[in-house]
């Protein structure tokens, strides 16, 4: 029998016109850093040195949060809501106009396959700005009152998953509100977070109304913990997730928080079973697992474990592998070294724990980092890997017998930002919905997100919900 | 004036549906506020409090899964009982509070009729709060709000009745269960209300309530693991300590209040949501 390979389909990085240094971006134009220090970002799928970033110091905070306040005063929250949504219409028009460039930068500085940044994240960015700019002349439509106002400035942190996404998510509700912000990207993937401040440009953005402060973990505690901001929105891991909770303990500051997350996909045995195959491999796999609401406990009915295995390590078997600039590619890149670092760790734990690991045979790029997709089999709810998120493509399959046990091992963890059900049986899709205690259920699909859609988590996966009317909230003051 | 003897009462603490006193033994004078003697009720402990966690626990799954018409009545229930005590609730409002007899009278009418109003919001919120969302694709998606579990609740100090039904009523009529703090000054009303809520068809454990001092006892609450929210309401504004406690596994945090807040202005939604989580579902449509 004859094999059909692909050829290889790389997209072109001629759209993106990379600059060998980037400044902080306050008050509507880009500026060095007070204190001159810079960092680099890289490619992590070649390693490749992108450019140099500026790392934004205390004083550089206090000048961003100093902008963002000049502009709400004397500009943002005296602007009619109307006039503030055209701003974000705008934005979301560029967003689509520059969407390929976007998208090739994305897939540059953080590694996730181009066809996942070209469909899913960078059209989301522009759906994100869409949706938020129809609320800002609204907002005494949201049910929070007859004239809910905004907070004032706030300091927004993002993650490294889903850059460009993550400050659309940030950034379109703040502004519609009425706020200003100070946003932090993530260190390893300060780029696209730049292109968006050249496109507030382009959008002729009122200076100071968005202000991107480059830098890791002590420019984002110097931005949540600095007096001048009124609210603070994080996306990151839990456990910094507890040390903002404290920071801001006792202050005015309002807080939301969308933090880890250890979901199950729960398979009952009459799920159609091809279907729950492909909805098991875009719930772990999808951006190489680093995902926090990704599906990383497969729970499957006894009765069909054999039959659901067999079938996802077939599949498993045909994702592909490489290059994250080239259109065919599945799995991209780990973001990091570090973060590569921390998978492999936890990899090692749950062999040594006694699970079964299985990869498919899966050759791995010379440079850059990389991990192989990873199932492990006869996991116990002891399990370290089937307790603590991973953030990477690491499933840990589970099994159960009654629907009773299935809620219970899936309610069993300290999260609760996601689960999925896969199930023909209305009424038993709906007792799962019911008591699974998660924040997004996907009951017979997995990993779907939309602007409209409230995101966000019950228990240590956070509080706050983000997207449609609920994430209005998290910035008026109501 | 008869010359019969009183019986007087003994003021406990309400856990699970009965009525212990202190696991410590210890009880503190109370007294009205021209300093006479009240009573002596129970100075709860740590592991008072830790107790009423389980036990608020252990209401939980029946009480959140109960119909919301279902805790309606049980709510609309409490104001029924209440009412039939009301002469009892005037005298211990007006002796705690210092307030006159009037005055008393139309704060206990309040507190009634806010566990009418609050009886009359488990159907609705769903509604007010919950959503059918129009996401860009073929699936069915809706929004549904959920109780957050077992929320700890430091009563306002100087509203001992009033203020009491006003946190402690939005905090149930969602399905949380709570461990209810209650003013260390002025404790009687609220265990009369106990009184109330035993005899209500509240299930036991949905409220538990406990007197004594809130600095004993609030650091083990906010500290702990299986309490899902904490309302700082009557712990004083100082309570950066308590909020860094509650940081520990995210509780989901109301911030205290002025203690000379106006308990009587009508309220809003905010303390109804404020312990609640919103659920989305999603389903693909197809053929």
């Amino acid at each position: 029998m004859s094999t059909f390979d692909y050829a290889p389909a790389p997209e072109s990085r001629a759209v993106v016109e990379l600059r060998s240094s980037y400044g902080l971006f306050i008050d509507g134009a880009f500026v060095a850093p007070v204190d001159g220090a810079a960092f680099k970002t890289v490619n992590p799928a070649t390693e490749e040195v992108l450019a140099e970033v500026a790392e934004g110091g205390l004083a550089d905070v206090e000048l961003a949060v100093k902008a963002a306040r000049r502009a709400y005063t004397r500009t943002w929250s005296k602007m009619p809501g109307r006039e503030r949504g055209k701003y974000l219409f705008r934005i979301a028009r560029i967003v689509q106009e520059r969407s390929r460039e976007l998208a090739v930068l994305e897939t540059l500085d953080n590694g996730k396959p181009i066809k996942e940044s070209r469909d899913v994240d960078i059209p989301l960015v522009a759906a994100w700005f869409f949706h938020y700019a129809g609320w800002a002349d609204k907002l005494d439509h949201a049910g929070y009152g007859p004239d809910p106002q905004p907070l004032g400035v706030c300091a927004q942190v993002i993650p490294w998953n889903f850059p460009l996404l993550m400050l659309a998510w940030k950034i379109a509700p703040a502004l519609a509100a009425g706020n200003t912000v100070v946003l932090k990207p993530a260190e390893t993937t300060p780029l696209t977070a730049l292109l968006f401040a050249e496109i507030c440009q382009q959008a002729d953005l009122p200076p100071g109304v968005v202000n991107i402060v480059t830098g890791a973990g002590a420019t984002g505690q110097a931005l949540v913990e600095h007096a001048g901001v009124d609210k603070v929105a994080f996306t990151g891991s839990t456990e910094v997730g507890k040390q903002i909770a404290r920071a801001v303990a006792g202050s005015h500051k309002k807080v939301t928080l969308e933090l880890g997350g250890k979901a199950a996909n729960i398979v009952f045995d009459d799920a159609p079973i091809d279907q729950a195959v492909e909805g098991i491999v875009r719930g772990v796999f999808f951006n190489q697992g680093h995902v926090c609401c990704a599906g990383t406990r497969l729970l499957v009915q006894e009765s069909v474990a054999d039959e659901v295995m067999r079938k996802l390590k077939r599949r498993v078997a045909a994702l592909r592998l490489g290059d994250p600039m080239d259109k065919n590619t599945d799995i991209g890149a780990i973001n990091s070294s570090a973060q590569l670092e921390r998978i492999r760790t936890l990899a090692e734990v749950g062999e040594s724990e006694g699970a079964q690991r299985w990869s498919p045979p899966c050759e791995l790029p010379d440079h850059g980092f990389w991990f192989a997709p990873t199932i492990f089999t006869g996991v116990t709810q002891a399990h370290r890997i089937a307790r603590e998120e991973i953030f990477g493509p690491v499933l840990s399959v589970l099994t159960f017998r009654t629907p009773k046990e299935a809620l219970e091992k899936a309610n069993n963890t300290p999260y609760g930002l996601s689960a999925g059900v896969w199930t023909d049986k209305g009424s038993r899709i709906l007792w799962m919905a019911q008591h699974l205690r998660a924040g997004v259920v996907w009951a017979n699909t997995f990993n779907n997100f939309d602007p409209a859609s409230p995101f966000g988590g019950y228990k240590e996966s956070g509080y706050g919900r983000e997207g449609g009317r609920h994430g209005l909230e998290a910035y008026l003051d109501v | 004036m008869s010359d019969r003897l009183e019986v007087r009462k003994t003021y406990k603490l309400y856990i699970g549906g009965t009525f212990p006193r202190s696991e410590s033994g210890r009880s503190y004078e109370v007294t009205d506020h021209k300093g006479h003697f009240l009573a002596n009720p129970a100075l709860a402990s740590r592991k008072d409090a830790r107790d009423a966690v389980v036990a608020a626990r252990a209401a939980f799954p029946g009480w959140s899964g109960a119909t919301a018409y279902n805790r309606g009545q049980v709510l609309y229930r409490v104001a029924e009982v209440m009412e039939g005590r009301r002469e009892q609730f005037v005298t211990e409002v007006s002796a705690a509070e210092g307030v006159t007899r009037r005055k008393a009278e139309g704060l206990v009418d309040l507190a009634i009729d806010r566990w009418v109003w609050y009886a009359g919001w488990t159907d609705k919120l769903a509604q007010v709060v919950g959503s059918a969302n129009s996401v860009a694709g073929p699936f069915y998606n809706f929004s549904v709000p959920e109780p957050t579990g077992v929320v700890a609740v430091v009563a306002p100090q100087r509203s001992s009745l009033l203020g009491l039904v006003s946190v402690v009523a939005p905090v149930v009529a969602t399905g949380n269960t709570a461990v209810v703090v209650a003013s260390r000054t002025m404790p009687l009303p609220a265990v009369t209300l106990s009184e109330v809520l035993a005899t209500s068809d509240v299930p036991g454990g949905v409220v538990n309530i406990l007197t004594g001092a809130p600095w004993e006892m609030a650091p083990w609450l906010a500290s702990h693991m299986d309490v899902g929210g904490i309302d700082l309401a009557g712990s004083g504004l100082d309570a950066v300590d308590l909020e860094k406690a509650a940081a520990d596994n995210l509780k989901r945090v109301r911030r205290p209040v002025d203690a000379d807040d106006d308990w009587t202005a009508q309220p809003g939604l905010e303390r109804l949501t404020s312990f609640l989580e919103t659920k989305t579902v999603w389903h693909p449509v197809g053929l």
